[in-house]
């Protein structure tokens, strides 16, 4: 019974590859990053990531693992105050059109109707007048808000506010797409079908996505990568492609195996000393009596 | 239905004091009329065409010198929010020029500008000036971090940062500064008006003083006050109210 158990765990986990990404073939490369706030807090240290172009990554970690600082920094809004972070090979100087950061609030503009904020994002992205309408109506069309598109920003339900948001960062159409813990104020049922959504739209273009997360299931179910950090000092402990297909189920019985091989990963770097990890199978089935 | 039965219920009641006390003759009739002899004042200054063109007057001087404020005070205020240069060495000043009661600016006035319409308006302009720059200033510090982050990841700048973000963003405050000005201005404009003849509405009261024609002054007042709540309450506050609907500060309903 046991061995059964363990064979399947194994199994499972054998899904998980670490990811190896060159330098010179990634579209986005993050070298010894290091970020210290002024009051002295370590958010990051020797940080270094790279992600191919068309990858969907997931940064998951506790809370004061520095994954906002890391997103924030491929945006531009933050500096870092050590190492390099590149994207095509340039450095990141600070907010640019390949990118677009997507935060946990909608933050659409409230006296904008949802039209009017996607027009006025295209507008600042220097798409033609012309082309503005159509393309905004298409992409509230993409996110199944038709028919709110004269609508202000606080008539809309949280839900709806997000896909408007969404809209908004698909119409723009940059290369790079940062979001940071985007559905993390939604109820779950909307959160399941905000996760479908952006995940069709993901298959279909070829957008890189990183998404900043802290819920394991979420980072499985969306990524093709997951790169678990840790806090004090921010650091990234592992760093994993995920070898399953798109659209995954959520019942897939493989995924929590890999849920709960994350979480005992993030329990471990959360508590006070990360001391070496406990047996394998005994966390193992720990973890199955608590689920 | 019932706040405005509450609300007339106590002006009848006000009136009716009024009137018990003047008809008690404790004071003499003629410095203390009561609320009819008040009214017939009223309808006769108003009917001779005085009233009317006080008011045409002080309007006037009102309207242009709030222009002025509100076109030096927005934008002032703006710079004060976003430019350090202006919120390190300018605002001191705004702030420390706030204290100053703006009717004490007349003696300086008069002494520049002679007894004439620009000393009122230089007046009152000061009066409402520093509360519109004050109160614009808060406004935008006041805007949602997360809008001004959108901003810049969508690549907003220039021109079309500052007059499609910034000032509606704003804007509430701004709106909520712009009544504070309006009331300040208000103020300034009927101190200023009584100290020396200018043809308004505080000139009106004075000659009411100096022919001690009690109820005239009282009907002067009587209008003074309703301008000012047409003013505030019916023009100003739809305003603010419409605005903060629009922004989604309020619920609709």
């Amino acid at each position: 019974m046991l061995r059964a158990l363990l064979a399947r765990w194994k199994s499972s986990l054998r899904l998980f590859q670490p990811a190896k990404v060159h330098p010179q073939r990634a579209k986005i490369s993050v070298a010894e990053l290091g970020h210290r706030y002024a009051n002295k807090v370590v958010a990051l240290k020797d940080v270094n990531l790279n992600i191919r172009s068309g990858e969907f990554v997931c940064l998951l970690g506790p809370s004061g693992c520095g994954k906002s600082t890391l997103l924030y920094a491929l945006a531009g809004h933050v500096k870092p105050t050590g190492g390099s972070v590149a994207i095509d090979g340039k450095p990141i100087a600070g907010p640019g059109p390949n990118r677009l950061l997507m935060f946990q609030e909608a933050a659409l503009f409230p006296w904008m109707t949802v039209l009017g904020n996607l027009k006025f994002a295209l507008a600042a992205r220097g798409v033609p007048r012309a082309q503005r309408e159509p393309r905004a109506r298409e992409f509230i069309r993409r996110v199944h808000l038709n028919g709110f598109e004269d609508s202000l920003p606080h008539q809309l339900s949280g839900g709806m506010k997000m896909r408007a948001s969404l809209a908004r960062a698909l119409a723009v159409d940059s290369a790079v797409l940062l979001m940071d813990e985007p559905f993390g104020s939604l109820d779950a049922q909307t959160r399941v079908h905000m996760q479908e959504l952006l995940q069709s739209i993901w298959l279909r273009t070829s957008k890189t996505v990183v998404f900043v997360t802290h819920d394991v299931h979420e980072a499985l179910m969306l990524g093709t990568r997951v790169v678990v950090m840790a806090p004090r000092p921010g650091r990234i402990v592992k760093d994993l492609e995920i070898h399953l297909p798109m659209p995954r189920m959520p019942e897939d019985a493989r995924l929590d195996e890999m849920a709960r091989y994350l979480r005992m990963l993030m329990r471990q770097v959360e508590g006070p000393e990360g001391g070496p990890p406990p047996p394998r199978p005994r966390t193992s089935s720990e973890m199955s009596l608590q689920h | 239905m019932k706040s405005w039965a509450q609300k007339l219920g106590v002006m009848v009641l006000l009136l009716a004091v009024w009137e018990g006390l003047a008809r008690l003759g404790v004071w003499s009739p003629h410095l203390f009329p009561g609320p009819v002899t008040v009214a017939k004042s009223l309808f006769a200054v108003a009917a001779d065409g005085r009233l009317g063109a006080a008011v045409v007057r002080s309007m006037g001087r009102l309207g242009r010198a709030y222009l002025i404020s509100v076109a030096i005070g927005v934008p002032l205020g703006l710079a004060t929010a976003r430019l350090s240069f202006f919120r390190n060495a300018v605002k001191p000043v705004v702030m420390g020029l706030q204290a100053l009661p703006s009717i004490c600016w007349l003696p300086l006035a008069l002494l520049w500008f002679g007894l004439n319409d620009s000393a009122i308006l230089f007046v009152v302009v000061m009066g409402s000036v520093l509360a519109i720059a004050i109160a614009t200033e808060d406004g935008v510090n006041a805007i949602d971090p997360q809008l001004i982050r959108v901003a810049h990841t969508l690549g907003v700048r220039g021109a079309r940062f500052s007059f499609g973000v910034l000032i509606p963003a704003a804007l509430p405050g701004i709106v909520t500064g712009l009544k504070l000005g309006w009331s300040f201005a208000w103020r300034a404009l009927l101190a200023g008006e009584l100290l020396f003849v200018s043809g308004g509405l505080g000139q009106l009261l004075t000659i009411g003083r100096e022919l001690m024609d009690v109820p005239l002054v009282m009907a002067v007042m009587l209008a003074i006050i309703a301008l000012g709540i047409l003013v505030d309450r019916v023009f100003f506050q739809t305003v603010e109210r419409r605005v903060r609907r629009r922004w989604g500060l309020v619920s609709s309903m």
